[in-house]
């Protein structure tokens, strides 16, 4: 009888090890290769020019509508940089970064965001999903995956990605019940950003953290600063190593911010100050990384240089493809490709009845 | 042949299956130990295992969520959805993914898993456990929905949902559960998607059913036969989509007349879409306007009141005679 306090199996650290004034903790510093670090150093930049690029494309009216990334460059590299071929990437919208280092071409994303299917392709090899628009619905397929490999008796792990809304809703929830009901081996990485669109953090939850939700389901949270990718990669390595060796899964909050809009047809000044996303800025997990590596000699100023203009580069070829596909894209009756495995009579049908009328319009490649 | 319930057929159709091919599992709330609150996987899990019969948390989204990515994967999960009356909490996965996968990823992935789930009245269940709302599936482009109507339809279908490459929702009346005995044969055996059967042959008026109204059709057709002198003849449609046009509409144009059953609520029911259909393709043979005897739009009564809401012997019949009192 009585009262006590219970002392449960886990409990929530917050991590970081490079801070914002590029102070670093030299006892948790992770070891990892130069050759690891430079290819880290590639996807952020990449990420972050790739995205300004996006945003200009998208006032050109050369793409549509999409939701940048820029801030939140070192939670996706940072992450899927632990990941191997043969693991799972099942990401949100707000992945390019992480996608593009697992290997989906510039050109997919431009597509994708110009409207046409061919944009969620994925590419033959690769064991990632596409990107998933409706909040946290992902989830659950990351842990049927986790399942499936469990099942198939591999060692591969599977790492989603989602906000600090997704939170909110009911697929996050039974996802990470089942992932730990089974011992799935799924990484949970949570961007929280900040803002879900307009409504802040404390309106998502009255949680003090994202990462003690982990504590209900019976995994182990930790939340790290978002923007240190040395803490977001020293997390995962012992998230993805513990899934690997059958360990059930993790769950990752990184704090970060989401510097633009929410997607570019947002307007962010109607909800959140200035000041606000001022001082974010100054937590900029491109720069700090930067900084750190100049300092540790991995890379110096002209290397940085070089890489800028090689990014320059990679990312007007991609745009170049990108627009000359486009061209050759836009085959209206496409829409019907892949539906089924099999065009079942009625939709042939229906797929002859658009064919008849382009037909009598002259058949204009539509290009929305 | 041994004499089979439907739950029995389809036990039947599961076991064969994965005994076959080891990328079939099973998940559901209370499918292991239990075997499923109908009993429709009753020793499985003996059989195979905990690994390939999977008890869940009691989560619609998550079982059907998880299996879309078991389908990615390459496995061949069937899911129970333990009544359909609860499948709207899985809705968004089905619609959103499942029915898209192939689609978006232009054929590179594929989700090959099967919904099943309880569906229908007639046992006296509690609230959320009768309704019929395969209309919602069967306009979701991308997914197969099918219903079998009794024990060897629904045996020889399961096993052609379960091979078949796309998301099939394969809802099994509870109605016809324990209903009625049927020969079912040990050997394998399997029906096409997509394709309707004649129940029964007639000349003077043709009508559509599926699931557990097939029974009150086939006694109506019967009744008709010995009292009236009307030869009924009777469309089991099997699949709702893809709607097998051909076989109704041949027997339209052959019959002039035309009655649809469902139990589903009448406003943009399947019925709704079958009559269009025959007007597109056999407007022109019709000596009377097409009837629809449906549940009514309303949400089907607690149980004391349920048998007045199905179509029943006595209003199938009505609506077959009044298309014979009827001229254009």
């Amino acid at each position: 009888m009585g009262r006590k306090h219970l002392a449960l199996t886990n409990n929530i650290d917050h991590l970081s090890i490079l801070d914002e004034n590029g102070i670093l903790d030299l006892e948790l510093e992770p070891e990892i290769t130069n050759e690891a670090h430079l290819k880290m150093l590639h996807a952020m930049l990449l990420g972050r020019r790739f995205d300004e690029r996006m945003l200009d494309l998208q006032r050109q009216g050369r793409i549509g509508t999409f939701p940048p990334i820029k801030g939140q460059e070192a939670a996706q590299i940072g992450t899927v940089a632990l990941l191997r071929d043969s693991d799972w990437l099942v990401p949100a919208f707000r992945e390019t970064a992480a996608e593009i280092m697992r290997g989906r071409s510039m050109e997919s994303v431009l597509l994708y965001y110009n409207g046409y299917n061919e944009g969620t392709i994925i590419a033959e090899k690769q064991r990632d999903m596409p990107m998933s628009v409706p909040v946290a619905s992902q989830i659950l397929h990351a842990v049927g995956l986790g399942l499936a490999a469990q099942y198939r008796k591999t060692e591969e792990v599977v790492m989603t990605f989602f906000g600090d809304g997704a939170t909110s809703e009911g697929d996050f929830h039974e996802g990470l019940n089942c992932a730990a009901v089974y011992q799935a081996p799924v990484i949970f990485v949570c961007q929280n950003n900040q803002w879900a669109i307009s409504v802040p953090l404390a309106r998502q939850t009255h949680s003090e953290t994202l990462a003690q939700k982990a504590l209900a389901y019976g995994m182990p949270g930790i939340q790290i600063d978002g923007n240190d990718i040395l803490a977001v990669h020293a997390a995962t390595a012992e998230a993805v190593d513990r899934a690997r060796s059958g360990g059930g899964p993790t769950f990752i909050e990184c704090v970060t911010y989401r510097v633009m809009m929410h997607t570019t047809a947002d307007d962010p000044r109607k909800y959140r100050s200035e000041e606000e996303v001022e001082a974010w800025k100054k937590k900029d997990p491109l720069l700090r990384y930067q900084q750190y590596l100049l300092t540790k000699d991995i890379v110096a100023q002209n290397d940085l240089d070089a890489l800028e203009a090689e990014i320059k580069q990679q990312i007007q070829t991609a745009i170049d493809r990108a627009e000359e596909q486009m061209q050759k894209l836009g085959e209206p009756l496409a829409m019907f490709d892949h539906l089924y495995a099999e065009l079942p009579a009625s939709l042939a049908k229906q797929r002859a009845e658009l064919a008849h009328e382009l037909d009598d319009i002259d058949r204009e490649v539509d290009h929305g | 042949m041994a004499k089979m319930t439907m739950v029995e057929a389809l036990n039947l159709a599961l076991r064969q299956e994965m005994a076959k091919d080891d990328s079939i599992l099973l998940l559901g709330q209370d499918i292991g130990r239990d075997g499923g609150v109908f009993r429709v996987t009753d020793h499985l899990l003996d059989e195979f295992g905990s690994e390939r019969v999977i008890d869940t948390p009691l989560a619609e989204a998550a079982i059907v969520g998880m299996s879309v990515g078991m389908a990615v994967y390459g496995l061949k999960p069937v899911c129970e959805i333990q009544f359909s009356g609860f499948s709207y909490q899985n809705f968004h996965q089905l619609e959103n993914h499942a029915a898209r996968m192939r689609w978006r990823t232009q054929g590179r992935l594929s989700v090959p898993m099967v919904m099943r789930a309880p569906y229908g009245g007639g046992v006296r269940a509690l609230e959320h456990h009768s309704e019929s709302r395969e209309a919602y599936w069967a306009h979701t482009p991308g997914l197969k929905m099918v219903i079998p109507s009794g024990p060897r339809s629904a045996r020889a279908l399961l096993v052609s949902a379960i091979r078949d490459p796309d998301p099939v929702i394969f809802y099994e009346a509870k109605a016809l559960y324990r209903a009625f005995r049927e020969e079912v044969p040990e050997e394998e055996e399997t029906l096409p998607i997509g394709k309707a059967h004649i129940a029964r042959a007639g000349d003077d008026l043709t009508i559509i059913a599926y699931g557990a109204m097939l029974r009150p059709v086939l006694e109506a057709a019967e009744e008709l036969q010995q009292t009236e002198g009307i030869a009924a003849e009777v469309i089991d449609l099997l699949t709702l989509s893809p709607l097998d046009e051909s076989v109704m509409v041949e027997s339209v144009k052959k019959t002039g007349r035309a009655v649809v059953v469902h139990e589903a609520p009448r406003s943009f029911g399947p019925g709704a879409e079958i009559v269009t259909r025959l007007m597109e393709s056999a407007f022109y043979y019709l000596e009377a306007p097409i009837e629809r005897v449906t549940g009514f739009d309303i949400i089907i009564p607690y149980f004391s009141r349920e048998k007045s809401y199905l179509p029943s012997v006595k209003r199938i019949k009505a609506a077959a005679r009044k298309t014979f009192n009827t001229s254009i």
